[in-house]
């Protein structure tokens, strides 16, 4: 079932820059969906119509069959939840717990509810011993895991994470991994605009590939990445497992999506001739 | 970039000395930093990896100054930069050994055009007007955005933002420069392209670097050493290679890249190879060898 459909989108800045041309992509309920592309190739202001937070110049964005434009972008953030890239331009409230607590409450859910997915969010992204400082006092990464605290918690159908693993160290990045294993076993739809193909391979998402301001790929993350040509256009590189299993002499039939899968296959491989 | 390494200046005096340096943070219980000692070299690229909260930006702040100058606190053991004592030695002398390039360049550029970004620090300084022009020009003309010169910071992109404030610190000729996550917000191609000038930085002008990253995979190739923080401590040193290889790494919350991360696990199994592989192609040269 088609959740988001992008009809040949295009949207100008007031600036008169244009960021996206003819953009046609839709997206079905539970999928989860990679967005990759250089710096500035129009990645953000995409996901950014999704909500509503901007409307197209151009064409149409229906969610859940409902132009964005007869819609309000406070009806569509029930539904679409979106983490910034930059915390800063989010976070506002003067303790963490109400800032986790606001968007809860504008959307009228009760009290112990809100108590209740409070105390989660907060231990789930080791943020509760913060709960009564200033959302201003957090790290960097700190307040990136805030901003998914916070749409996590009201539970939206739609999760648009902005550049998630920014600032986040090697564990953190492997609760983000399992939190999208959680989201993807209860349904939800997933979107992930990053530049960190490291973390997206493993994953598996379908990938759309962006290049000044159009899509200039859409498929399978396997096949696309192995495309160079594509890959050198939009600025994109390939995930080390993938380059390695490129190099090897003999391969199995599919690349390794983690470090296990190698090292299963390489040691099945190379003990065989060592035994004596 | 992995053949540059041979070629590479060799390290040399040491240049920034941390001697059982332990700092507190006045509403804190405990010291963010405890007990390190470190010894940076002339001509060195060192990476500084941990989990977040380790104590590295601590760290980088008593390196450059902003503590105890800016921040306040309990300091005990000291550090030298370039033979001056930084604990009392003014920001403004320290700011011409020592530069600082925050993660987000946004925060970090913010005069109208980017030559007069690059001007501002020089002329805090003091420089003369015809020096100044000369360093301007010379910087722009090294990080090669002299076409950028009369753009608003506002009309860059992300990868020319970074290089446009990577510039404001160069111009200073500091002789250590600290880069705090400086391609967390790049996409791959333009960080590669930031690593590659860190090196040429670190190979034609001999600047020292100590840069904070959690994609070890970019800077691995061109970095001298690895240093590892762990709950305000220095909990390993060494060759990158090395400290990678070494399990105790990956307990620590260091996000090992996937090839070395295999090395490690053959290894366990058995299966030794050559040496400890810098990309995946020369780790599928060793295993084609095997």
């Amino acid at each position: 079932m088609t959740l988001i459909e992008f009809r040949n989108v295009s949207f100008v800045h007031q600036t008169g820059v244009t960021a996206l041309t003819d953009v046609s992509l839709s997206i079905g309920k539970g999928e989860t969906v990679a967005i990759v592309g250089e710096n500035g190739a129009g990645k953000t202001t995409l996901v950014r119509h999704i909500n509503g937070l901007l409307k197209p110049t151009k064409g149409s964005v229906l969610v859940e069959g409902k132009d964005t434009r007869e819609t309000t972008t406070a009806t569509l953030s029930r539904k679409v939840g979106i983490a910034f890239q930059n915390p800063d331009h989010q976070l506002f409230s003067e303790s963490v717990e109400n800032e986790v607590r606001f968007a809860m409450k504008n959307f009228g859910f009760g009290e112990d509810l809100i108590a209740q997915r409070l105390d989660w969010t907060l231990k789930f992204f080791g943020l509760d011993q913060y709960r009564k400082s200033s959302p201003l006092v957090l790290s960097g990464g700190e307040k990136k895991r805030l901003t998914l605290a916070c749409i996590l918690a009201w539970d939206p159908d739609v999760v648009v994470l902005d550049e998630p693993t920014v600032g986040q160290d090697a564990l953190q990045k492997e609760k983000l991994g399992q939190i999208f294993k959680l989201l993807q076993s209860t349904g939800k739809t997933i979107i992930i605009v990053s530049h960190d193909v490291e973390f997206l391979w493993p994953i598996q998402p379908r990938l759309v590939v962006m290049s000044g301001g159009k899509v200039v790929a859409d498929g399978q993350i396997s096949q696309i990445m192995g495309n160079r040509e594509l890959l050198e256009g939009a600025r994109v590189t390939q995930p080390q497992l993938l380059r390695l299993y490129q190099g090897l002499a003999s391969r199995p039939a599919t690349p390794f999506l983690d470090v296990l899968e190698a090292r299963d296959w390489i040691g099945g491989r190379k003990q065989k001739p060592e035994a004596r | 970039m992995s053949n540059t390494a041979s070629i590479r200046r060799g390290p040399g005096n040491t240049l920034a000395s941390i001697d059982h340096l332990s700092f507190r943070y006045p509403d804190s219980p405990n010291p963010a930093v405890r007990d390190v000692s470190l010894e940076v070299r002339e001509g060195e690229v060192v990476l500084l990896a941990g989990p977040s909260g380790c104590g590295k930006s601590t760290l980088l702040r008593c390196i450059n100054g902003l503590i105890p100058h800016m921040y306040p606190g309990e300091y005990k053991g000291g550090v030298t930069v370039g033979g001056l004592k930084v604990a009392e030695t003014p920001m403004s002398t320290l700011a011409q050994n020592v530069g600082l390039l925050f993660q987000n360049p946004e925060n970090q550029i913010f005069m109208f055009s980017v030559e007069r970004d690059i001007a501002f620090g020089l002329q805090n300084l003091s420089v003369p007007r015809e020096e100044m022009r000369s360093r301007v020009d010379e910087t722009m003309r090294l990080l090669g955005i002299t076409a950028l010169a009369d753009r608003a910071p506002h009309e860059l992109s992300d990868g020319q933002k970074q290089r446009a404030a990577l510039a404001g610190v160069i111009a200073m000729r500091p002789k250590l420069i600290i880069l705090d996550e400086p391609t967390s917000l790049l996409d791959p191609k333009t960080a590669l392209e930031v690593v590659a000038l860190i090196e040429k930085l670190n190979r034609e002008l001999g600047i020292t670097f100590i840069v904070v990253e959690h994609r070890l995979e970019l800077l691995i190739p061109i970095a001298h050493r690895l240093v590892v923080m762990d709950n305000g401590s220095k909990v390993m040193d060494g060759a990158p290679q090395e400290v990678l290889a070494d399990g105790r790494a990956e307990g620590y919350g260091v996000g090992i890249p996937p090839v070395a991360k295999l090395y490690s696990a053959l290894s366990k199994d058995g299966i030794r190879l050559p040496k400890v592989p810098e990309t995946p192609e020369e780790m599928a040269e060793e295993l084609n060898g095997l």
